[in-house]
């Protein structure tokens, strides 16, 4: 955009005005004369007004001009008095700060032209740079960056001059430098120190600030320069691209890791493919919605503390479920896996049904504590706090599941029973406890994943279809009887999905996973980690 | 809905060699020209590992045409996957298995394999329970196995004769419309033999054949093996009961953690001082 | 099919199945046109489409049977094929509506006008030929079996593994349906039809002409079954289904039977799609959600697997308890049943409705026969098929 020859100058010579007056301490007087021009209702008035509180020192400048820019700035034409509207609705007289009970009704929005806003919003960038917050000095110098106008050079120098703020001088530097780039009279060797900047900084705002270039004419040698630089940016962003990616995959593979695992357990363990493990999920993110409300009518001082109450009562709760389907229904069933699947199918279509009778069909409203909201950045990824907790919560439930199938008596039971279950009951193993207990475990790890779940996925009665075939998929693919086969499918299947889908897009990068499986299947029909031997044939 | 068989099951001649496909049909002309051994089955240093658990260590078994052959050993021996090794039910690491000199077993399927003919009786009676005695024989019939075949399948008086003289054989004439699920344990034995017959293999594999049965029962089956193997086939019997063994009067293997023990007469093996050491323990 | 496998396949209680089916499929249409419309004895027209509709469910549930019930696959994607067929008519019938849509576009359906297609995609061509969509309402079902069961069954993959990769499949082909570039005009699927071979699919003759194709459609998949599971390849499947490894060491190539038979059941499956579309006026993703493949399976399940009549009894019998429920107030308990359903069955009654009456009756029935049977039976070679039915 083709920034007119007087508006440039203007601009520039309100930032120099600036600089001298940030020299000077303030002064009273004029300051509240300043202010009284607002209220003359003339363009030229205002321009000067903004020039001189801005340059006045005041801590009021900033609140004024930006609120001359909101439109929140009223003037009284009669008693040349100009009052100011703050964010909470209630006014001020702009001049003295003064708390105003009513603002009279012969008082208008001072008014503004194209003129005007590019002086304030000058003004509020200088203002800003020279803010006392250093975030606010950050965030001016990238609105610089941005805009790169050439006449912001002289404040950014004194600015960055200033500086003591380790990360706002990094930004007053690059704002120069993206200054510099663009400032017709730079020298080549000013314009290729500050690309080395650019580069250096090398995220998508780098390489946009590098392909504007490309329109401007240059020398052969700054534009071989940027050309260089934006491959350079491109290759990293391409890597960084990689690595959100992958953090994207291992989140989504956490998440069926925690769905597929304890139906791992059951079909690994007792050959029984439970249909129902989507509602134990389900049920499990009933459990957490449950608590939350009694905390937020009761105790709303616990509330950060609602996951960890909810995770013991999910995992008791669906596993007592579990245990009682598994003594009622699955128990006839054993040896005939095609009718058990049947029938937990239609005890799925029950358990849904029944909550969407009690909860009703829509979805209902499930908290994250403070400390699972929000997000950090580690270079340029973004990590939601929420997604980093169910990660760990995954690997954590993994690890101690491990640990008991390999150190307790019952983790040796289920071992023996998932090996050779006829060998095992002639050794004194009472197999049928082992189901019922193995079950209900099952179930209890998908109520803790329903409470996980509960925090990144809408909760209604169908949470749980809509993990049942991925985590199939994932049980399938790693092979039943070894839990590390369900761990390396799931984050395989995670990974392998979210790489799929920038290319492919989300729903055929689903399918193309699906065919994938069913091909991989043809190879191992027992998936990745499968148990070889006699027994299992049998 | 015609051309779903492949090439092998194909051919119309029921102990025509199995020919897969180039690389075996090489391998086996190869074979035919090297063929030293003139024996019917030939096992040499079979090796099988379930998980780092030797099943089959180093086991090589000759058998010449014509010849009964009695398996013995203690559980866990080997001699189950020797069968499932021979059958084509679990693949050797390591080894040659050569059936009729040319076939190497090791690259074709059960269904090839079974095709060849070879037969093979389980050591858990496995019948089709849910048919009946007639519909288990007719199965077995060494008739077109191909879909077409079975479809468009019509009974001939040559069929009806061969089942009826099966039936004679295994005393199921009686029963031949009863489920084969509501026969007595030894009559599913004797119908598993009778299957055997139907198939009209070369090589018979006939695993415990006379667990559960009587002593009356016992000794019939050994006539009916002896009966079977005068008819110039091809017999390989695993069995525990000693007395039957004896009967049997074969020669004798003994199998002991995957590998051969002793050989010989039921005499010579059961004086052997090594097999005495691993029947009765140390 | 020769004439002795059709006299083999016909023992009493099938005939007398085939007589009810070509019974209703011609007093039904008959009472619907000729009948005035306030005769007691009139059946209205939107009975008529219900009934079509169960109809057509009963051809889905008997090829379900004949993989599930004769040879043990359980396919929980069944749904897949029987959509697939319904799309493959569903396109003939979008060609047919020709300039008469809203946008008025001789060539492109609505759909494609409103989602900005220039052209036709390459796979619509030959869709406005009436042979040609038939053709391809047995092939394409057909092939996506032939070429999933070459895959699953060649590499052995059987039991609850085959059924949870049939789910997958169907899950797939739901999620690239709901995709509108796929080119099937994605959620809302493929509607509006206007009229098959010329005549209004509205009228109530065309109506009556197509419940009476279904039924006819009914009676040749129920003769095709019984041909196939009365011949010896039919025992052959039972084997397999009893004893897969068993049958191998017998020397069948066991993959072959069971691609033969999903093929085919894939087929029928297609036919049942096709001849449901028409009828109910739209076919769209959601037919293939694996809810409604499973929903399928229940239907044999309560009529008695293994018996084909069971499964077409079935698939009728929990239809109109579906429209019963779900049209009155007891419509959210809906669910509830169904659910209970799946439970019960398999629990207390695993051999279903027909399973059940057949236990009862078959060994009275031996007793009566076993006198004329014997001589009879072996003289044939074949002992009498089983009373199934």
């Amino acid at each position: 955009m083709p920034i007119n020859l007087v508006e440039r100058f203007r601009t520039f010579l309100f930032a120099f005005v600036l600089i001298a007056a940030s020299a000077i301490p303030a002064l009273a007087g004029p300051f509240e004369d300043a202010v009284a021009k607002f209220a003359n209702d003339e363009f030229s008035d205002t321009d000067e007004a903004v020039g001189e509180i801005a340059t006045s020192g005041n801590p009021q400048a900033f609140a004024i001009i930006s609120a001359l820019q909101d439109g929140r700035l009223l003037a009284d034409p009669d008693s040349k008095k100009v009052y100011l509207t703050q964010a909470d609705g209630k006014s001020i007289d702009a001049a003295t700060g003064a708390s105003v009970a009513s603002v009279p009704d012969s008082a208008v929005a001072v008014r503004l032209n194209n003129r005007l806003r590019r002086t304030i919003d000058a003004a509020l960038g200088g203002l800003t740079l020279m803010s006392p917050d250093p975030a606010k000095r950050v965030q001016a110098a990238q609105s610089v960056f941005k805009t790169h106008d050439a006449a912001m050079l002289p404040v950014v120098d004194q600015a960055l001059e200033k500086e003591t703020d380790k990360k706002a001088k990094q930004a007053f530097v690059e704002a120069r430098a993206a200054i510099l780039l663009f400032k017709e009279d730079a020298t080549d060797a000013e314009k290729i120190e500050s690309i080395a900047v650019i580069k250096l900084r090398g995220d998508q705002e780098a390489l946009a600030l590098l392909t504007g270039l490309a329109g401007a004419e240059q020398s052969i040698v700054v534009s071989r320069s940027a050309a260089s630089a934006t491959t350079a940016i491109q290759s990293r962003q391409t890597l960084w691209s990689i690595a959100q990616n992958a953090w994207y995959g291992l989140s989504l593979g956490s998440v069926l890791l925690l769905a597929a695992i304890g139906l791992a357990i059951t079909f690994g363990v007792m050959g029984v493919i439970n249909m129902a493990h989507g509602e134990m999920v389900m049920i499990g993110a009933y459990v957490t919605f449950g608590v939350q409300e009694i905390i937020r009518t009761s105790y709303p001082g616990l509330f950060d503390y609602s996951l960890l109450m909810a995770v013991p009562l999910a995992f008791l709760i669906a596993g007592l479920l579990g245990i009682v389907i598994e003594r009622t229904i699955i128990r006839f069933l054993y040896g005939r896996p095609l009718e058990t699947l049947l029938a937990t199918w239609g005890l799925s279509l029950v358990l849904q049904q029944a909550v969407r009778t009690m909860f009703g069909p829509t979805n209902r409203e499930v908290g994250n504590p403070s400390w699972m909201s929000g997000a950090f950045e580690l270079g340029q990824i973004t990590i939601t706090y929420n997604r980093l907790w169910i990660l760990c919560f995954t690997l954590a439930v993994f690890a101690i599941l491990l640990a008991m199938l390999r150190y307790s008596s019952i983790g040796l039971e289920m071992r023996a029973v998932t090996q050779n279950r006829r060998m095992a009951a002639s050794m004194g193993i009472a197999t049928s406890r082992v189901d019922a207990l193995t079950f209900g475990l099952g179930s209890g790890i998908a109520g803790i994943a329903g409470v996980a779940l509960s925090q990144i996925d809408n909760v209604s009665p169908n949470l749980g279809q809509s993990y049942i075939i991925d985590s199939f998929m994932v049980v399938v693919f790693g092979g039943v009887g070894n839990l590390w086969g369900t761990l390396v499918g799931a984050f395989t299947l995670g990974i392998a999905n979210k790489f799929l889908e920038p290319v492919a897009g989300a729903v055929l990068g689903k399918i193309a996973i699906l065919v994938l499986i069913i091909l991989f299947i043809q190879k191992r029909p027992r998936g990745l980690f499968a148990l070889k031997g006699r027994a299992i044939e049998a | 809905m015609t051309h779903l068989e492949e090439p092998v099951a194909a051919k119309p001649a029921h102990h025509a060699p199995a020919i897969v496909d180039p690389v075996v049909a090489a391998r086996e002309a190869e074979a035919r020209q090297k063929r030293i051994t003139s024996a019917l089955l030939y096992l040499d240093g079979v090796h099988v590992s379930f998980d780092g658990f030797h099943a089959i260590n180093n086991l090589s078994l000759v058998l010449a045409p014509g010849e009964m052959r009695a398996i013995i050993g203690p559980n866990g021996a080997g001699k189950t996957t020797m069968m499932d090794i021979i059958t084509g039910k679990t693949r050797p690491d390591e080894g040659d298995v050569y059936f009729d000199g040319i076939h190497d077993l090791t690259l074709l399927d059960e269904t090839q394999i079974a095709t060849l003919g070879i037969g093979r009786k389980f050591q858990k009676p496995t019948v089709f329970e849910s048919q009946t005695v007639w519909d288990n024989l007719l199965l077995a019939l060494n008739v077109d196995h191909r879909v077409r075949g079975t479809l468009f399948w019509r009974n001939t008086r040559e069929q009806t004769e061969r089942i009826g003289k099966v039936l004679e054989t295994i005393r199921l004439t009686d029963s031949r419309h009863r489920l084969a699920g509501n026969l007595s344990h030894g009559q599913k034995q004797w119908l598993e033999i009778g299957m055997l017959l139907a198939q009209d293999p070369k090589l018979l594999l006939v695993d415990e054949p006379v667990a559960g049965m009587t002593d009356v029962e016992t000794h019939q089956t050994a006539e009916l093996l002896k009966e079977i193997n005068r008819d110039h086939k091809t017999v390989v019997v695993v069995e525990h009961d000693m007395t039957f063994v004896r009967e049997l009067g074969v020669k004798v293997t003994c199998l002991h953690e995957g590998t051969v023990l002793a050989e010989g007469t039921i005499d010579q093996v059961s004086t052997n001082d090594r097999v005495v050491e691993v029947y009765l323990g140390r | 099919m020769t004439p002795h496998i059709l006299t083999r396949s016909l023992d009493r209680s099938a005939t007398i199945f085939l007589l009810i089916v070509a019974a209703v499929g011609v007093l039904l249409p008959l009472s619907n046109l000729a009948l005035p419309a306030d005769s007691m004895f009139q059946v209205p027209t939107y009975l008529l489409a219900l009934f079509g509709k169960y109809v057509c469910y009963a051809i889905l549930a008997l090829s379900i049977d004949l993989i599930w019930g004769y040879c043990g696959i359980l396919s929980l994607g069944h749904g897949a094929f029987f959509a697939l067929g319904g799309y493959a008519m569903g396109m003939y019938l979008m060609r047919q509506i020709g300039p008469r849509g809203v946008y008025g576009n001789p060539i492109l359906p609505d759909f494609m006008v409103f989602l900005n297609y220039s052209k036709l995609p390459w796979y619509w061509y030959g869709f406005d030929m009436f042979w040609f969509a038939a053709a391809m309402v047995l092939i394409v079902p057909g092939l996506l079996a032939f070429g999933f069961g070459w895959l699953t069954f060649r590499s052995r993959v059987s039991g609850v593994y085959l059924s949870i990769i049939t789910q997958a499949m169907t899950y797939a082909l739901l999620l690239a349906f709901f995709r509108n570039d796929f080119g099937f005009g994605g959620n809302n699927g493929l509607t509006d039809f206007k009229d098959i071979l010329g005549f209004n699919v509205q009228a109530e003759g065309t109506r009556a002409a197509l419940f009476a194709l279904s039924c006819l459609a009914l009676m040749l998949g129920f003769l095709i079954c019984r041909a196939v599971v009365t011949s010896k390849l039919g025992k052959v499947l039972i084997a397999i289904r009893d004893s897969e490894s068993r049958t191998r060491f017998l020397g069948y190539r066991v993959e072959s039977y069971k691609l033969f038979v999903f093929t085919l059941s894939a087929c029928m499956a297609g036919v049942a799609g096709a001849l449901y579309v028409p009828q109910v006026g739209i076919i769209n993703p959601g037919e293939f959600a694996p809810a409604n493949s499973i929903e399928a399976v229940i239907w044999v399940a309560v009529g008695g697997r293994g018996t084909l009549i069971g499964a077409a009894l079935g698939a009728v019998v929990v239809n109109y308890a579906k429209t019963v429920f779900t049209s009155g107030a007891l419509a959210p308990y809906w669910l509830f049943m169904l659910g209970a359903l799946f439970i019960l069955v398999t629990l207390l009654l695993p051999k279903g409705i027909v399973g059940t009456f057949n236990a009862w009756w078959e060994p009275w029935r031996a007793k009566r026969d076993t006198a004329n049977e014997d001589s009879a039976a072996a003289e044939d070679g074949v002992s009498k098929p089983r009373p199934a039915e």
